[in-house]
C-alpha cells in the first residue's frame, strides 16, 4: 500500500497504512475505521442526516453507544432534572433501536464514560482505528490504537461508510526518561508535556509517547497521557503496546478469544516504531525531574509546579501571549507572585475521562485514608463507569471517600463539562482531575485547577494546594 | 453544503489566542439535537451579560459588526473539544469564513463540512487583517477561493494555501459522504481481506 514498504515505519505509520482503503494522489485517504464509539451529544444531527437522505449504517456491530455526558450522577431512578438532556438521551436510544447499535442506558452497569468503556469492554483493542465524536478519544492510543475525536458530520460518514477521509499527520515522539518520584504520576507528566510543547504545539502530528517513565505507567496511567494529547493539539497519542496492554485485555468481553487471540497477538507484537523510524519532531523530558503539577491558569499550557509561585505575566515579551496571559489571571482570580500552595479550593472534582479510572481512585483514597474533608470544601469523586464504580466499592474505596466526607456519585462526565447539574458556581474555584480549565469550562465563571487525583484529594484535605510528595499534611 | 466561491463582507477582529470551542460555544448549546439555531450562542459567555443583556463591549455586538461574515483571530483558533456546534454557531450567525495564524485540527477539519473557510495566514498578515478588520464596514474584505486570496480594502491582496480537494469539495458544495460511496466497492474488498488478515475484528 506504500511504495516504502521496507523503510522503518513509525507505530502511527503502521496503524494507518493497515487502514488504508484508496490513496489519492494528492495523498487524501480513505482510511477504515475499525471501532466507532458514540455518546448522546455529538450524535443526533448524524442520525437524523442519514434519516434524511435515507442511509443505513454500514456495520453496525463495530459502533457501540452509551450515554455519559448529559446523564446525572445523582439517584438515577429520579426523573431527569433536565428535560433538553433528558430529550437527548431519549434521542439516543431511538437512534440505537431504529439503526441497530449495541447501548448501554444509564441503568447499564456497564455505562460509563465512552473512554473508559470501551477499553473496559475490549471494545477497544491494539492496532485498530478508533473514532467517536469527542476529542479525548485520543486515550484509546495507550493501547496502541490509532484514536482520535471527530465531528458530527464525521459521525455521520462513519456511520455510513466505516471509514473516514483523512490525510497523514506528522510524526512526533515525546520521550520521558527516568522513574517518576513518589508522588508524581501520569497526570504531572502529561500537563509537563503540554507545558513544554504548547496547547498548539502537537496541531498536526500524532505523538508517540516513549521512554522509561511512559513504560513504567499502569495502563490507566498511560490512558491519562494519551487522553490529554489533545490539550497539546495532537488529535491522537500512541504508546506502543507491550505486555501490560495485552494483559489486559486478556478475556474483557469483546477481547479475541481462542485461536482469534493467538492470531492477535502475533499482529499487536508488531505494533511498534522500527529502529531509525523517522519523526518530524522529538521532545524529551526528564521524568525523575518532574514535581507534582498545578495548572493556573485558563489553557492546559498554564502549568506549574506545585512548589512554584503564579507567575507574572509582564515578564512575557510577546504582546499578545502577555495580554492572554493577564485575562487568564484576572478570570482566575490570581495575583502574579502568589505561592501555588497558599491557593485555597472551594470545590474538588475526582473523575472524568483523564482521572475517573480504578487507579485514579485509589491514588486519592489512598491521600485520604485518616482525614477529613476541609470544613470550607465541598468534594465530589465521580467514578468513570459503572464497572469502576463496583470495582471501588469492593475494594471498600467508597467508604474511604464517604468517610473523608467526599459526595460518592453515579458515572458519567459530570462537572469535567457540566453539561449535568454538577458544575461550579462563579469564582468559585476546583482542584479538578479533569482535563481542561478553560474559561467557563466547569460552569459560567468557574475556576478551575488541573491536578492529579492524588494532588486533589490532598487539596480536598487542606483545603488550599499542598505538595502531595510530603503526605501526610501536618497542616 | 451551500457551495463557497467568493465571500464579500465586514470582519470582525476577535484578538484572542487559544479560543476554545467552550468560549465559541457553550455546553448549555450542546443539547439541541439539530443543526440550526446556534448562533445566539455563538461566544455568548463573552457576548452577553449575566442578565442576559447584551456586552456592549463585544465585538460583535458593536453596530459596525452585526452583519460579520468573516471572523479574524489569534493564533490556534478553535482549540478543545470536537463539538461541531461550533462552526454551526458561527454558520448560523452568518460567519463563513475564519482567518488566523493556525488553527485546532478537529475545529479546522469541522469547517469544511459546513461550508465555512479556514484560512491560516503569516503573523503579519494577521496584523494587517486586524487593522482593515477594526475599520469595520469601511473596509470590507474579499475572499475568493478560485483565486486563493484575501482581496483587502486598500486594493493589496494576501494569497493563503488551501488543500485542493477540500478547495473542490467547498467550491462544489460536495457531500462527502455521497462521494465516499461512491467507493463502495473498495471498502467492501478491504473488508473482506482484512476477514482473512486480522479476522479477530
Amino acid at each position: 500500500m506504500t511504495n516504502s514498504a521496507s523503510a522503518p515505519r513509525t507505530l502511527y505509520d503502521k496503524i494507518f497504512d493497515d487502514h488504508v482503503v484508496e490513496r489519492q494522489d494528492d495523498g487524501t485517504c480513505l482510511l477504515y475505521i475499525d471501532r466507532h464509539l458514540v455518546h448522546e451529544v455529538t450524535s443526533p444531527q448524524a442520525f437524523e442526516g442519514l434519516r434524511m437522505t435515507g442511509r443505513k449504517v454500514r456495520a453496525p456491530h463495530k459502533t457501540l453507544a452509551v450515554v455519559d455526558h448529559n446523564v446525572p450522577t445523582s439517584d438515577r431512578s429520579l426523573p431527569n432534572p433536565d428535560p433538553e438532556s433528558a430529550a437527548q438521551i431519549a434521542a439516543l436510544a431511538e437512534n440505537v433501536r431504529e439503526f441497530g447499535i449495541e447501548y448501554y442506558d444509564g441503568f447499564d452497569r456497564r455505562q460509563g464514560i465512552v473512554h473508559v468503556v470501551g477499553p473496559e469492554q475490549g471494545f477497544t483493542l491494539p492496532g485498530t482505528t478508533i473514532v467517536c465524536g469527542d476529542s479525548h478519544t485520543s486515550t484509546h492510543g495507550a493501547f496502541g490504537a490509532l484514536a482520535h475525536g471527530i465531528g458530527t458530520s464525521e459521525v455521520e460518514h462513519v456511520l455510513a461508510t466505516q471509514t473516514l477521509i483523512q490525510k497523514k499527520a506528522r510524526n512526533m515522539r515525546v520521550t520521558v526518561d527516568g522513574t517518576l518520584p513518589d508522588g508524581v504520576g501520569a497526570k504531572d507528566v502529561v500537563l509537563a508535556i503540554i507545558g513544554t510543547i504548547g496547547t498548539a504545539g502537537g496541531t498536526g502530528y500524532v505523538i508517540e509517547y516513549a521512554g522509561e517513565a511512559i513504560r513504567s505507567l499502569s495502563m490507566e496511567g498511560r490512558m491519562t497521557v494519551c487522553n490529554m494529547s489533545i490539550e497539546g493539539g495532537a488529535r491522537a497519542g500512541l504508546v506502543a503496546p507491550d505486555e501490560k496492554a495485552f494483559a489486559y485485555f486478556k478475556d474483557r468481553p469483546k477481547s479475541p478469544k481462542g485461536a482469534d487471540w493467538d492470531a492477535a497477538m502475533r499482529y499487536w507484537e508488531t505494533l511498534q516504531s522500527d529502529p531509525g523510524a523517522f519523526f518530524d519532531s522529538e521532545i524529551r523530558l526528564d521524568g525523575a525531574a518532574l514535581p507534582p503539577i498545578v495548572s493556573w491558569g485558563t489553557s492546559p499550557e498554564d502549568v506549574i509546579s506545585v512548589e512554584g509561585l503564579v507567575p507574572d505575566p509582564d515578564l512575557i515579551a510577546d504582546e499578545t501571549k502577555r495580554s492572554a496571559k493577564k485575562r487568564a489571571l484576572a478570570y482566575m482570580g490570581l495575583t502574579a507572585g502568589t505561592k501555588i500552595t497558599d491557593i485555597k479550593v472551594d470545590r474538588i472534582f475526582i473523575g472524568s475521562c483523564t482521572n475517573g479510572r480504578i487507579e485514579d481512585l485509589r491514588q486519592a483514597a489512598k491521600v485520604l485514608v485518616g482525614h477529613k474533608v476541609n470544613g470550607n470544601v465541598n468534594a465530589m469523586v465521580v467514578p468513570g463507569s459503572g464497572l469502576v464504580k463496583a470495582q471501588a466499592e469492593a475494594e471498600g474505596l467508597d467508604k474511604i471517600f464517604r468517610e473523608a466526607g467526599f459526595d460518592w456519585r453515579e458515572p458519567g462526565c459530570s462537572m469535567c463539562l457540566a453539561m449535568n447539574p454538577d458544575r461550579l458556581s462563579p469564582e468559585e474555584r476546583c482542584a479538578s482531575t479533569s482535563n481542561r480549565n478553560f474559561e467557563g469550562r466547569q460552569g459560567f465563571k468557574g475556576r478551575t485547577h488541573l491536578v492529579s487525583p492524588a494532588m486533589a484529594a490532598a487539596a480536598a484535605v487542606a483545603g488550599h494546594f499542598v505538595d502531595v510528595r510530603q503526605w501526610p499534611f501536618a497542616g | 453544503m451551500e457551495k463557497f466561491t467568493v465571500l464579500e463582507g465586514v470582519a470582525a477582529p476577535l484578538k484572542l489566542v487559544n479560543v476554545d470551542t467552550d468560549m465559541i460555544i457553550p455546553k448549555q448549546y450542546l443539547k439541541t439535537i439539530k443543526r440550526t439555531g446556534l448562533g445566539t450562542g455563538l461566544f455568548s459567555e463573552m457576548r452577553y451579560n449575566e442578565d442576559g443583556t447584551e456586552n456592549p463591549g463585544f465585538v460583535l455586538n458593536q453596530p459596525a459588526y452585526r452583519n460579520t461574515k468573516i471572523l479574524v483571530a489569534g493564533d490556534n483558533f478553535g482549540c478543545g473539544s470536537s463539538r461541531e456546534h461550533a462552526p454551526w454557531a458561527l454558520l448560523d450567525f452568518g460567519i463563513r469564513c475564519v482567518i488566523s495564524t493556525g488553527f485546532a485540527d478537529i475545529f479546522y477539519n469541522n469547517c469544511f463540512k459546513n461550508g465555512i473557510l479556514p484560512i491560516v495566514v503569516t503573523q503579519d498578515q494577521l496584523d494587517k487583517l486586524f487593522d482593515d478588520a477594526e475599520r469595520g464596514a469601511n473596509a470590507t474584505l474579499t475572499v475568493d477561493l478560485a483565486a486563493q486570496e484575501i482581496r483587502g480594502p486598500d486594493g493589496g491582496a494576501i494569497a493563503f494555501e488551501i488543500d485542493p480537494f477540500r478547495k473542490r469539495c467547498l467550491m462544489e458544495g460536495l457531500d462527502d459522504i455521497g462521494l465516499t460511496l461512491e467507493k463502495e466497492t473498495s471498502i467492501t474488498r478491504f473488508e473482506t481481506t482484512m476477514e482473512t488478515t486480522r479476522p479477530w475484528l
